[in-house]
């Protein structure tokens, strides 16, 4: 039994590994190579050599546009990475993609990292080598892409400094990029920024000029200002690049621990065995606190139990407790039996409370198929209390964290912090299943609601064509509902192996104490 | 007349102050030492009870100043003065000035100096008393090469020009007599019969009051450009009678200038003859005296302070002979490359296994007897000898095999040493079997080892160690840790066996790379498994076997040392300032020295390894060369300046 877990999560990672590989290899063999003949470096070399040495990079979104005509991560890498001492959001265009045109993908991406930046306080790194617009997909990113510029400033508003380093074309809408940022490096020969290439120029105004003339880096540097720094090359750009953020004096705004986080272990049982404990059919439940002990912090002095279970006799379908992960205090709801009823309602709203009371982080493990349906729990108010628990999550002030682990189907996606409910970070697990149902039971509902209607009608329902639906139904339910549809759709930050979890969630938790929060107040915490 | 020494002025440094000071120590004599500004913080220094400032640090100005270092024994009250070896130690005038000042001078009479300061002399002094010599002939002829020019002045091999053929006699004796000349003020040469496969075989001597004492012979065969390397005693494969006629010839040599003090008569051994000749005799204590004293169980210094204060050796202080010592000299010299002398900071100096140091052994084992320790820095104003590592064993073989152990796991960092040649020297089977001679390393030609490739692994993880323990955010994330994998980590080294400066040129050396990978399970390298790391440690497997690597992060160098050697590199950094970067075609600096002449002027073309200009360190000439074609673009330096190592001191551009 727990061998086919293992070969089945093995066998789903082996598939993330292979879309990872996808996205990695950009354009292609023949691009990279062509790029790399140029003297240049792809996207991630850049980023490898921007990070400080043996520093981690938790790339975000690298699924992203997975499931669409464009390519596995669409022509950019976005992620979080400590340059200098300093965790900043980098992003870098990947110019063996299509010139590292931008599609509505990639706009979608960036915009999330955006989003990651702003809520975390983070500086941002651009390494900008773009084409610019994907032009057959215009419509779908020239309107919403202006956000891109107006998020750069009004970062810099927020004294989150943003950083340009251009490496290549960084042309027409392109050029605000180096234009909206604070800082703006540009390597010598190599950086093109300009509104308008020669042929546009002539065409408007009949001014012949080359493309040095117009936007060369060696210009930039020394006519027009646009370029603070002249990089020798692209190399050196990086290292500016770095100097310019050892220089902003960056200093984690809220870090009740930077100074002093306590000495930590590592998890009490064996993380390895992680791929045994996740069944291989959602259907079967798993005990959450099995799936607990193995990411968060071990027995240690300081630790003398790495979980205290809250209300552990009530609403038992529901598990809550404290714990710390990297030595960092936190509270985690994680689904035990699948189905959210009245008490675990009740028990997540008041322990979201809790939580915002202690300004403690909250993690939320996910693998449920949604509220309790039926007379009995509508009559017990579960509509009331699923209510309850979106409310409590919605505007609990202290920073979330979402992993999906198995299944998050209706509305339990929304009461665990689902996507639209804005956790700071959300990671997807490869054995994870997201929909508004089941697609069994959403082919089912379908096939109810229309034999309904049709016999309403008086009309005789059509088995074949029933039995068809709800086979096409299923099958598509169930394709869009796993983790690279999902994470190809931007609804998560990334499917992660379920090992490294640990080390995620503490990346994310020291990436957070960049910004300050203070949980949610007004009430004393209602009892339920 | 006898005066008992009771406060001793050592006008010397290094390893042979600290050796006469453990001496004195032993004996409750008070020890004073001089010093030149190079050598202030050097620990001969610091060990003696009082030290007086010699200013400046060329040994002219400080080391040779025989006025100074008079001036330094009447300010502190010394009563006696050891001379060491070198620098003054076999200046008569000297001699003569201490005993008109009063003082003690610890070392035979200055006649004795001046009878055999001058070879010429000497030799014909030792061919009245009927000890061997070897005769010049008066018109060479073909049959008698080669020959041999040395000067007569000279000694440990300085000024020495072997001939191998008669059209060249002329010119060497010429080029001989005008080096002679600069080098010892004396212009005299003498020619010598060159015995080509001969050893180096001398007795030690202590003449006192009471006659000639004769303790044994060494073989001082191994050497390099005339200057030993290793030495041991007794010397192996020497017939008990050609022993005995040795040991004879040195006792009628002593005697017949009337000797008082420690003294070295040298002979040339040609072993296919079964011969030898007297060489010189050296009026001195010698820097190979240890193994005499560990087989013979007796302190030269104390036997030598003895016959100063006018007594005949106690017999009680001379043990019995026993085993076989052999002795290495460790100098910061580079073997591979010509054995340029060496500069810098030595960042470790650790031997394990030392049973003692300056001093006799009870049991066989090691002795250290070292000028330096940890962070002393080796100027380029003297001698490149670091120190000096005995052992003492049952037989020849046990003492080479020891002391080849010691070396290997000796820890010596921050200058290149010769410690790789002398453990090829003592492993070496020709060695092992006593097969040597003073050609011995032109024979066997020393081949530097090539370091475990693992090494460098090592060394990349320790520094991968020391970030992950210096990161000040994400302290708890595995290092290199990647959620999506899309290469190694790489680290880069360049060799510095090659320390800072000795590459002629700006042209980097290929770097070493090493690729890695970080994440969830620790490292993870080709072909490895990672055992444990830290920034001072890393055990790796390969094939089943483990081995830990000690390793040493001093900046950007980093040391690996393991069982199998040592290996010095210095980390290449990912970025170069490109104001701080050298232009392509510039000639750095080897080492620290004085530019003697320049041999272009700026906007001279130049063709691939013409010399632009020489510098001199450390009593040696080093002509630095275009790396390639070009026209010198920049020469920034002029004869007289004193350059730093690693110093542009000009460019070649190459022609487009």
């Amino acid at each position: 039994m727990t061998a086919t877990n293992r070969e089945a999560m093995l066998a789903k990672l082996a598939g993330l590994d292979a879309e990872h590989a996808k996205a990695v290899g950009g354009g292609g063999q023949k691009y990279v190579e062509r790029h790399h003949a140029r003297g240049k470096l792809l996207p991630r070399e850049r980023i490898e050599l921007l990070v400080d040495p043996g520093s981690a990079f938790l790339e975000l979104s690298p699924l992203a546009g997975w499931g669409s005509d464009f390519t596995v991560g669409a022509s950019v890498v976005t992620g979080i990475g400590v340059v200098e001492g300093v965790e900043c959001l980098i992003t870098a265009n990947d110019p063996s993609v299509k010139g590292g045109a931008s599609n509505p993908w990639t706009v979608k991406k960036i915009f999330r990292a955006s989003q990651i930046a702003e809520e975390n306080n983070l500086p941002t790194i651009s390494l900008v080598e773009s084409g610019g617009a994907d032009l057959p997909t215009q419509k779908e990113i020239f309107i919403p892409g202006g956000k891109l510029f107006r998020d750069l400033t009004r970062a810099s508003a927020r004294k989150q400094p943003t950083v340009a380093l251009v490496f290549g074309n960084s042309t027409a809408g392109g050029a605000y990029v180096p234009g909206m940022s604070d800082y703006t490096v540009m390597v010598k020969e190599q950086a093109k920024v300009f509104l308008g290439g020669p042929p546009l120029v002539k065409m408007a105004t009949g001014e012949e000029a080359d493309d040095e003339s117009l936007g060369g880096a060696s210009m930039h540097a020394r006519i027009s200002g646009l370029a603070d720094y002249l990089a020798e090359d692209e190399l050196d750009a990086i290292r500016i690049g770095r100097r310019i953020v050892a220089r902003l004096n960056r200093r984690k705004v809220q870090s009740p621990m930077s100074e002093s986080v306590p000495s930590f272990v590592v998890p009490d049982a064996d993380v390895e065995s992680l791929l045994d404990l996740i069944p291989a059919d959602l259907k079967e439940p798993f005990d959450p606190r099995e799936v607990i002990v193995r990411l968060v912090d071990g027995t240690s002095p300081g630790n003398a139990r790495p979980f205290d279970e809250f209300k552990p006799l009530y609403g038992a379908s529901l598990v809550t407790g404290w714990a710390r992960i990297h030595g960092r205090p936190i509270g985690i709801l994680a689904n035990a039996q699948g189905v959210l009823f009245s008490e675990e309602a009740q028990k997540a709203t008041q322990f979201i409370q809790l939580a915002n009371q202690a300004d403690t982080p909250l993690l939320f493990l996910h693998n449920t198929t949604g509220y309790m349906v039926g007379a009995e729990y509508e009559q017990g108010g579960i509509i009331k209390h699923g209510a309850q628990m979106i409310n409590a999550v919605s505007n609990s002030t202290v920073p979330h964290l979402s992993v999906i682990m198995g299944a998050s189907y209706g509305a339990g996606n929304y009461g665990m912090n689902g996507r639209a409910y804005d956790p700071r970070f959300l990671f997807t697990w490869p054995s994870a299943k997201s929909a508004v149902m089941g697609p069994a039971q959403l082919a089912g509902v379908l096939s109810i609601v229309a034999r309904a209607a049709t016999e309403a009608r008086g009309q005789e329902y059509d088995e074949k064509g029933d039995s068809e639906m709800r086979a096409f139904v299923e099958a598509s339910v169930e394709e869009q509902s796993l983790p690279f549809f999902l994470s190809g759709m931007l609804y998560d930050d990334g499917v992660i192996d379920p090992r490294d979890t640990r080390t995620v969630l503490a990346i994310c938790l020291s990436v957070i104490e960049n910004a300050p929060f203070t949980g949610a107040g007004g009430y004393g915490v209602f009892r339920t | 007349m006898t005066s008992t020494i009771r406060r001793l002025l050592v006008a010397n440094r290094g390893e042979i102050a600290r050796r006469v000071f453990a001496t004195c120590r032993r004996l409750g004599i008070e020890t004073v030492a001089v010093h030149s500004d190079a050598d202030a913080a050097m620990p001969f220094v610091t060990e003696a009870d009082l030290a007086v400032r010699l200013p400046g640090s060329a040994p002219a100005d400080t080391y040779l100043r025989s006025d100074l270092i008079l001036d330094a024994a009447r300010r502190t009250g010394a009563d006696a003065v050891h001379p060491g070896y070198g620098f003054l130690s076999e200046n008569a005038g000297f001699a003569r000035a201490v005993i008109e000042a009063g003082l003690t001078w610890v070392g035979p009479a200055p006649e004795s100096i001046e009878a055999m300061g001058s070879k010429v002399r000497a030799k014909e002094l030792m061919r009245r008393a009927g000890v061997p010599v070897l005769e010049a002939p008066r018109s060479p002829t073909e049959a008698d090469l080669p020959l041999v020019v040395k000067a007569s002045a000279g000694g440990g091999g300085r000024g020495m020009r072997v001939v191998r053929s008669l059209a060249d006699l002329r010119g060497e004796l010429e080029a001989a007599s005008a080096e002679a000349a600069s080098a010892f003020g004396d212009g005299h040469v003498f020619v010598e019969p060159y015995v080509e496969r001969g050893r180096h075989v001398e007795v030690q001597v202590v003449g006192h009051p009471n006659g000639i004492l004769v303790l044994g012979e060494r073989d001082c065969s191994i050497q390099r450009r005339h200057q030993k390397v290793l030495e041991e005693s007794p010397a192996p494969h020497l017939p008990d009678a050609t022993r005995a006629s040795l040991h004879e010839a040195a006792r009628a040599a002593a005697a017949s200038i009337d000797y008082r003090g420690a003294g070295t008569v040298e002979f040339l051994y040609d072993a296919a003859t079964d011969r030898f000749y007297f060489l010189e005799m050296n009026t001195r204590l010698q820097v190979e005296h240890p193994v005499t004293e560990l087989v013979h169980g007796v302190d030269l210094v104390e036997l030598q302070l003895a016959v100063a204060e006018g007594h005949s050796p106690d017999p009680r202080t001379i043990g019995e002979t026993y085993g076989h010592a052999i002795e290495v000299r460790l100098y910061a010299e580079d073997p591979a490359a010509d054995w340029q002398p060496q500069s810098g900071v030595l960042t470790l100096v650790d031997v394990p296994g030392v049973d003692a140091a300056f001093d006799l052994l009870n049991r066989p084992g090691l002795r250290l007897d070292s000028g330096v320790q940890s962070g002393s820095e080796v100027s380029i104003h003297y001698d490149a000898m670091l120190a000096k590592l005995v052992a003492w064993a049952p037989t020849r073989e046990h003492a080479a095999r020891r002391l080849a152990a010691a070396l290997r796991g000796a820890r010596l960092h921050g200058v290149t040493t010769n410690r790789d040649l002398l453990v090829s020297v003592l492993d070496h089977p020709a060695f092992v079997a006593g097969e040597i001679g003073t050609t011995f390393l032109v024979d066997h030609p020393f081949a530097p080892p090539s370091p475990a490739p693992d090494a460098f692994v090592a060394a990349a993880l320790a520094l991968a160690e020391r970030d992950r323990l210096a990161r000040t955010v994400q302290q708890g994330v595995p290092v290199a840790w990647r959620n999506v994998v899309s290469q190694p980590q790489i680290t880069r080294f360049t060799r510095s066996s090659a320390q800072v400066g000795t590459r002629a040129t700006a042209q980097a050396d290929d770097p070493i790379t090493v690729e890695w990978y970080g994440g969830r399970d620790g490292y993870v390298v080709d072909g490895l498994t990672v055992r444990a790391t830290s920034p001072t440690g890393v055990t790796l497997e390969a094939d089943g076997v483990a081995t830990t690597y000690d390793v040493r992060i001093t900046g950007e160098r980093v040391d690996v040392d393991a069982p199998s050697g040592h290996v010095a590199l210095t980390v290449v950094p990912r970025f170069t300032d490109p104001a701080d970067a050298v232009a392509g075609g510039s000639l750095l600096a080897p080492m620290p020295g004085t530019v003697v002449s320049v041999a272009v002027a700026k906007g001279d073309d130049v063709a691939t390894g013409e010399p632009v200009l020489i510098i001199e360190a450390m009593k040696m000439q080093h002509t630095v060369s275009a790396p390639q074609a070009g026209t010198v673009t920049d020469l920034s330096v002029r004869p007289g300046d004193q350059v730093a190592a690693g110093e542009v001191l000009a460019v070649v551009e190459e022609k487009q």
